[in-house]
């Protein structure tokens, strides 16, 4: 019999301890991919963030630091300066790079470090349940938002895409979602584009990945995959915000 | 600047700390300016390239703490430098590098504090930097450098210390030491056999295990295990890394205990003692953790009288009095830190006169 379909190399023969419905494991399988495709299994180091994705190294078969919250793309910094012949990627939630790590992360895109940063955004603190976090769109009730977002009293959700966009080192900036194949297929080609930029050591890299939480957004499954297209799309557009290659 | 050789060269104590560090291997630094210790990043930024190496002056002391911790778990030497108000935010990632087993070394030119405080020398981030600054119940071994020379020599020592334990290291210093010029010996690298780094992240090689540098221990039984692993390595630390010296001690009936910059004045305070009759003599710990109990506590057995001396309002005073024998008297003489209050070798001489004079009693 032939194999069509198959998990890539760089993943284990794992079950996750993710939520039904959660969008890490289709974006954990989309960074496989294109580590796979890329032949970069075995010079991968990954850095893990805190949240969630702290279990990368439980299903990635790849060399991984934990990092601090909010610190991985300083460790990332730590990594490829000392061995720049590796690829090292991040992989991080909203909280961990929007709020307690902002420092971090906008530092090492302008310093354009040869990393490459995956941040998955689904507007709320996962592991810690639920609490607001600083994608958290305006009006949307979280554990510690009962009342809703409120703009004068929180602010507005922090569109990081765009906002690292802006920086020089930044090579590539995208955003894109996991709700349907059509955009699965897309977020695929994005996150390999990113990974290519760093093994071509043309700067920082980095793919805003839009993300169900169907626990913590108290929905079922399919209800929460239509909220990304109904209120996350239009509050986070998709698209690549920065290109240098096409400058 | 010379490049460190056997020459003698007249350096800045904290200078002392950069060339040793490059002596040592170290290649990768990361930082964040703060007076009293910036000729570190200074004189590194300018060497480390040169060498092939990496420099990069951080964001912040939290960014600098995570990029040595992004570094050494790859396996290679690096070291970062501060003083109070950047190591109390450096604690975070220090606490980081405890539970992954992480070596580094963590320059403190102590400044006087709390808060933004002054840049005079202090020692009064002693309880900050031996009962581990940051959370979660931990230790690191800490260096304690008196002279230029030392600062040089104890920089060295801590790569390989942190290298063989796997335990972050602290040279625990103070802005007059960091300031001060001495004329010093470079010392070449000592041989030294370590241990090989076969936990580091590389990339997961074809039939390599794959490596994963972590501090997150959730299973049944997994974290009270670290621990006790832990807590093992740190007692065989405490067994065979003790440093000390100790200045006419044989027949002495005070024992004067200091530390960094105090011990220097001490010293000149207990030859000034001795001319005057006294038997007086110093007992100088160098390493902080592991802190010299049994040393202590064998000079206690002989001298029932201390008197410790620092540059705070009394820290290390706890560790000598936990350490000496029950019974023994054990003074204390110290000022704050802060502009104007270094002691004086007269100062601390009338003291030491005041508490050998009421022994005698």
């Amino acid at each position: 019999m032939k194999l069509i379909f198959g998990r890539p190399q760089s993943l284990k023969d794992m079950e996750t301890h993710f939520c039904p419905g959660c969008h890490h494991g289709i974006t954990h399988r989309l960074v496989a991919e294109a580590i796979d495709a890329h032949g970069l299994r075995s010079s991968t180091i990954g850095v893990a963030s805190v949240g969630c994705s702290v279990f990368l190294y439980n299903y990635f078969d790849i060399d991984v630091v934990e990092s601090p919250h909010g610190r991985a793309p300083a460790v990332a910094t730590g990594v490829k300066r000392a061995r720049p012949d590796r690829f090292v990627f991040t992989y991080q939630g909203d909280g961990d790079l929007a709020a307690i790590g902002t420092a971090e992360i906008i530092h090492a895109a302008n310093r354009g470090e040869d990393i490459s940063v995956i941040f998955v955004n689904n507007t709320t603190y996962g592991m810690t349940g639920g609490q607001m976090a600083p994608t958290t769109m305006i009006g949307q009730k979280t554990s510690t938002t009962p009342y809703g977002r409120n703009r004068d009293k929180e602010g507005g959700p922090i569109r990081m895409a765009e906002l690292l966009a802006q920086l020089d080192g930044v090579a590539y900036s995208a955003r894109v979602a996991v709700n349907s194949p059509k955009n699965v297929i897309q977020a695929g080609k994005v996150i390999s584009t990113a990974f290519r930029y760093q093994a071509e050591g043309r700067g920082f890299s980095f793919v805003e990945v839009l993300a169900a939480c169907p626990t913590n957004w108290g929905m079922q499954p399919l209800k929460a995959n239509a909220r990304v297209a109904d209120e996350m799309i239009p509050c986070f557009p998709l698209g690549v915000c920065k290109n240098t290659a096409e400058l | 600047m010379k490049k460190p050789t056997s020459d003698r060269v007249f350096v800045k104590g904290n200078e002392a700390v950069a060339m040793a560090a490059i002596e040592a291997g170290c290649r990768y630094y990361f930082g964040y300016p703060i007076t009293p210790q910036s000729e570190i990043p200074e004189y590194l930024s300018r060497e480390l390239p040169r060498l092939g190496g990496e420099f990069i002056q951080a964001e912040s002391e939290i960014a600098s703490i995570n990029m040595l911790l992004g570094a050494a778990a790859t396996g290679v030497r690096c070291m970062t430098s501060s003083s109070g108000p950047g190591i109390s935010l450096k604690q975070e990632g220090i606490s980081y590098l405890a539970g992954a087993e992480l070596p580094g070394v963590i320059v403190d030119i102590m400044r006087s504090g709390p808060g933004l405080g002054g840049i005079d020398p202090s020692q009064a981030d002693y309880w900050q930097a031996t009962r581990g600054g940051g959370h979660g119940g931990y230790r690191i071994i800490v260096l304690a450098p008196a002279s230029v020379q030392e600062m040089y020599d104890l920089t060295m020592l801590a790569f390989d210390l942190s290298d063989s334990y796997r335990i972050p290291v602290m040279v625990l210093a103070d802005a007059m030491i960091g300031q001060m010029k001495e004329s010093i010996v470079c010392r070449p690298r000592p041989a030294a056999e370590l241990p090989a780094k076969s936990w580091a992240v590389r990339g997961r090689q074809e039939g390599q295990p794959q490596n994963v540098v972590r501090s997150l221990h959730l299973g049944d039984g997994e974290m009270e295990a670290f621990h006790w692993q832990m807590q093992a390595r740190y007692c065989l630390v405490a067994e065979k890394e003790c440093r000390w010296q100790e200045h006419r001690t044989d027949d002495a009936e005070l024992i004067v205990t200091a530390f960094g910059s105090t011990a220097r004045i001490a010293h000149t305070a207990v030859e000034m003692a001795r001319e005057a009759g006294m038997a007086v003599g110093l007992m100088r710990p160098v390493t902080l953790f592991p802190f010299p109990s049994d040393a202590c506590r064998k000079l206690s057995e002989r001298c029932g009288r201390f008197l410790v001396m620092e540059l705070s309002t009394g820290q290390m005073v706890d560790d000598v009095r936990l350490a000496v024998r029950c019974g023994t008297s054990v003074d204390f003489y110290g000022r704050p830190p802060g502009a104007g209050s270094l002691p004086t070798p007269e100062e601390l001489f009338e003291q030491i006169g005041r508490v050998y004079r009421a022994g005698a009693l």
